[in-house]
């Protein structure tokens, strides 16, 4: 019984803890600037104030427009790819593939500052720095190894024989791909399309050092800048912080289940 | 059909390669051309930094030299401060409220769909936004300072982001020795746990390095000076508020990975140990805890890289400029992106790899080698 109590207080602790942070958010955006003091950084609005959603939302359109662009074309195009690959590395043995694929794996794991300065470089010579498709290029290479990794252990489960069934009926490479792996690639594209989202959709390093004019950054960069100048009053960077976070807390909502998928199979073994 | 065979093989290659290619050039070539700029003088003719075809001299390790013993570069060498101890707490707070939380949940609650809910969402959200949220709230005069005030408690203090104090100072001088004995009690430890095992031949391998190191330790590492004077580092307080944040957004997922865990334990062995009249708490501690060690080092590497490379949180949380939060990662950004000091940059981003690789290329070992057997 005692342990009883005692589980449940821990765990409605540790929920205050979480939450904490976002009934903050809520209430800060909610307040009107004139209503915002440190002393009162708890206490509820004493009337609901949306505007500040109305001046976020005007605001960071444009932004939110290029996030979802972005974040929409890198994450079809390096599922693609990454089904394929996964394909030819589940069920094509090649040689080297023992050693090539560790040497991709090492790919997703490395610090992108060391690529930084090159790739700086190599994104302006091909004519698209500073713009958004810079952005996506940079985000499908980069995306490869995941999007590989999930697909290759998600094919590794398809049964040999069917292969081998579709081999006898005459189909090769291509058509074993289309008509037998692909339809049953949904769950798998599921996961992959929900995690690049997820991980595009949040970047930083690359969308702030790789786009340079206002016109073309994402919302994570708007955000930063926005929060990160001195004069602001709280609730329009707590307003622009919800609408940042609306569409990956939503997928995390209603496809929560996917999503976890991905994070454990970021974790190498699927 | 074999020629068939090998013209589906032909097909698998050609559609593989793309992106083999594009991994080639954007991984391991761009790490070695930044490898190669950090050995080069780029950027410190402020004139010659951003022209498009910069005359850039060959200086060999003249930057990796500076970071660790010139006078103007104590900033990075504080920053390594930063990611150790930020390392440290972050692996360990994720590591003890994820398995804490896991356990708990284990227990199968009423609502555990809810609370699981909960502790994991801050995984969806991006570093900017829990940055941006926890900026606002530390600040020293409101945000969670102000919370014991709801209960009548006088405010908190503490000047979280802020804050200038510094505890458990050490001497730049003390730094190599200090090292080599931590490494050498990993490598001891490793040792001991090889030999348990049975594996002889990395026992002796491990222990034959431990002894390397640690001879050199006590003999060359204390009379190494990289620094003809006293320059003190320590752990920065101000790093607390963004331990806090970061633990925040990351626990959830070692609580996933320990749930996992603790879902794949057969029942047949937790009624086996209540059988033999053990104890929940000695349970856990005897029967689970263990079945529950390869999860929690890959935990602590996936943490650890993570940690070494966080960038987005601090920017959000503390900006670019904030210097007792600073950390290599950032400093990298400033270095090259702020001050042109291009050359530099690449010097810190390699030092930065060379940590990440260091924690990455075990993980991936372990990870494959366990595959193959399976």
């Amino acid at each position: 019984m005692i342990g009883r109590i005692v589980q449940y207080g821990i765990l409605s602790i540790a929920t205050l803890f979480f939450l904490l942070p976002v009934y903050l958010v809520i209430v800060t955006a909610l307040k009107e600037p004139a209503a915002i003091t440190l002393e009162g950084t708890w206490q509820p609005p004493e009337r609901w104030y949306w505007e500040s959603f109305a001046q976020a939302w005007t605001a960071f359109l444009p932004k939110l427009q290029n996030s979802f662009l972005l974040t929409i074309s890198a994450t079809i195009l390096s599922a693609l790819l990454g089904s394929l690959n996964g394909y030819v590395l589940a069920k094509w043995r090649f040689p080297g593939a023992n050693v090539i694929f560790p040497l991709m794996l090492f790919g997703m794991f490395i610090p992108y500052q060391a690529v930084l300065i090159p790739l700086f470089q190599f994104i302006r010579e091909i004519g698209l720095g500073g713009t958004l498709w810079g952005l996506v290029l940079v985000h499908v290479v980069y995306g490869l190894p995941i999007t590989t990794l999930i697909f290759r252990n998600y094919y590794a489960e398809i049964p040999e024989e069917m292969i081998e069934a579709g081999r006898i009926d005459g189909a090769g490479f291509f058509g074993i791909y289309s008509r037998i792996v692909f339809p049953l690639s949904l769950p798998g594209f599921v996961v992959v399309i929900i995690w690049q989202f997820t991980q595009i959709w949040n970047e930083f390093l690359f969308a702030v050092t790789l786009v340079s004019s206002p016109a073309n950054q994402p919302i994570t960069v708007a955000l930063a800048q926005l929060a990160g100048g001195e004069a602001v009053k709280w609730n329009l960077p707590m307003a622009g912080a919800l609408l940042a976070a609306l569409p990956t807390l939503l997928v995390y909502i209603f496809l929560g289940r996917y999503f976890i998928r991905g994070l454990l199979a970021g974790s190498v073994k699927g | 059909m074999r020629w068939l065979r090998n013209k589906d093989s032909l097909y698998s290659f050609l559609v593989i390669l793309p992106s083999l290619v594009l991994l080639a050039v954007f991984v391991y070539g761009f790490i070695f051309q930044t490898f190669y700029i950090s050995l080069t003088d780029w950027g410190r003719d402020p004139a010659q930094a951003l022209l498009a075809n910069p005359q850039i001299r060959f200086i060999g390790f003249e930057n990796y030299r500076e970071l660790f013993t010139g006078f103007i570069d104590s900033r990075f060498r504080q920053d390594l401060f930063n990611t150790f101890f930020f390392t440290l707490f972050f692996v360990l707070g994720c590591l003890g409220a994820g398995l804490g939380l896991a356990i708990l949940l284990d227990q199968g609650p009423k609502g555990e769909g809810f609370f699981r809910t909960i502790f994991l969402f801050p995984m969806s959200l991006s570093f900017i936004v829990t940055g941006t949220i926890w900026r606002w709230m530390l600040q020293p005069q409101g945000g969670v300072n102000q919370l014991p005030t709801l209960v009548g408690l006088p405010k908190g203090e503490f000047a979280w982001l802020t804050s200038r104090q510094q505890i458990w100072q050490v001497s730049w001088n003390d730094v190599p020795f200090i090292t080599a004995l931590l490494v050498g009690l990993v490598l001891v430890l490793i040792t001991l746990s090889a030999f348990r095992r049975g594996e002889q031949r990395r026992g002796y391998i491990a222990l034959g390095s431990a002894t390397l190191l640690l001879l050199w330790a006590f003999t060359l590492g204390r009379s190494l000076q990289p620094l003809p004077y006293e320059e003190l580092h320590g752990f920065n307080l101000a790093l607390i508020g963004i331990i806090l944040a970061a633990v925040w957004q990351m626990s959830g997922y070692t609580m996933a990975l320990y749930l996992a865990g603790l879902r794949g334990i057969p029942e047949e062995l937790r009624e086996a140990a209540r059988v033999d009249g053990a104890s929940e708490w000695q349970l856990y501690w005897r029967v689970i805890l263990p079945q529950l060690a390869p999860i929690t080092l890959s935990a602590m590497m996936i943490l650890g890289h993570i940690s070494l490379k966080i960038f987005d949180l601090v920017f959000a949380m503390a900006g670019a400029d904030n210097a007792p939060t600073d950390v290599p990662a950032l400093l990298m950004y400033l270095t090259t992106f702020r001050a042109n000091q291009i050359a530099k940059g690449a010097a810190i981003a390699m030092i930065l790899l060379l940590l990440v690789a260091a924690v990455i290329v075990p993980y991936l070992y372990r990870q494959l080698k366990s595959e193959v057997r399976r």
